[in-house]
């Protein structure tokens, strides 16, 4: 990425010509950059995460400043699932069904340690799945029980950088033909 | 009616019944055999008329099971406790879901989690748990080496 232009602006530049000004700037990158600010993440919350992902969508915080613009509740609107707690085998078949429904691109952000590993209380048990990443692939891992809201804003803006530059696995694999 | 009273009614009702009486409710001890036409009379007789079956759960004291009851009488506002002491090879007692309707769900999720089939349930199968789910986890001997350490 060009030096002069931070992540957060259009990718490209700009050259003055006498009645105006061309952008000069490659596809991908203006794909990148228009899918990276308007990531609807899906309602989806299994436990206390689930909270602090509320309050980062409330006023205080506000994802929608960085393009999370609405939670949809369904995942045929949703590009980013935020795996904000306990995946239990139960869910386990259900989280794969919300996945596969949701359209390409998505993304899917692991919140805490439970959606990373099973979680710092649950793990030893016959009913919890030591892992989200079991069940489907992981974009971005979020440490903490659970996360602080700047975390997860945190989290939402490296998912941001990680499709500007062209780095998650599916824009990896379309690069990388088999 | 206070635990004195529920007490002497349900002595002259039943007699040689078993009790505790050092907490805060009056708790009636019980083997599983004798225990659905208890229950049938503390729901219908006007004296008792606990109508509402407010919490039931299950106890492995590792020689035996037992399920408690809390029942309560939204109408009279006197509370009641019943332990059902359960056979471990056999661990089986008598649907109460016929009696208070909300057993439905209680009783399926002691069946769930400590095995106690409960005879005469309309549907009797695991609610928390996945359908193929081996053992019943809330057992004191239950293992699962695959996903548990042991500690």
């Amino acid at each position: 990425m060009d030096i002069k232009t931070t992540p957060t602006t259009f990718p490209g530049t700009i050259h003055e010509v006498p009645g105006g000004g061309i952008v000069l700037s490659k596809l991908d990158d203006v794909i990148n950059w228009a899918r990276s600010n308007s990531l609807w993440p899906l309602t989806f919350a299994t436990s206390c995460c689930g909270i602090e992902m509320m309050s980062v969508a409330g006023a205080k915080y506000d994802f929608s400043r960085f393009g999370f613009e609405v939670a949809r509740a369904t995942p045929r609107q949703a590009d980013v699932i935020i795996i904000a707690g306990t995946i239990v085998n139960k869910m386990a078949p259900v989280l794969k069904r919300l996945y596969d429904q949701m359209a390409d691109p998505k993304y899917v952000i692991a919140m805490g340690a439970c959606a990373i590993s099973g979680g710092p209380f649950f793990y030893n048990t016959y009913s919890v799945v030591k892992g989200a990443d079991h069940v489907i692939p992981v974009d971005v891992y979020i440490p903490g029980c659970p996360p602080r809201p700047e975390a997860l804003l945190h989290a939402l803006m490296a998912l941001q950088e990680k499709i500007k530059s062209g780095q998650t696995r599916e824009q990896i694999r379309e690069q990388k033909p088999l | 009616m206070t635990n004195e009273e529920l007490k002497m009614k349900l002595e002259e009702l039943f007699p040689g019944s078993t009790f505790e009486e050092e907490t805060q409710w009056l708790t009636l001890n019980m083997e599983a055999e004798g225990f659905k036409p208890v229950a049938q009379q503390l729901r219908n007789n006007e004296s008792f008329n606990f109508d509402f079956l407010f919490c039931l759960t299950a106890v492995d004291w590792k020689t035996h099971f037992s399920a408690v009851y809390h029942l309560t009488s939204t109408a009279l506002r006197h509370t009641i406790v019943i332990k059902v002491k359960i056979d471990k090879n056999d661990p089986a007692v008598d649907t109460v879901s016929d009696i208070w309707r909300t057993a439905e769900f209680h009783e399926r999720e002691a069946y769930d989690l400590m095995g106690i089939s409960f005879t005469g349930h309309p549907d009797l199968r695991r609610l928390f748990l996945e359908d193929d789910h081996v053992g019943f986890p809330l057992r004191k001997d239950y293992e699962d080496p695959i996903n548990m350490i042991k500690l």
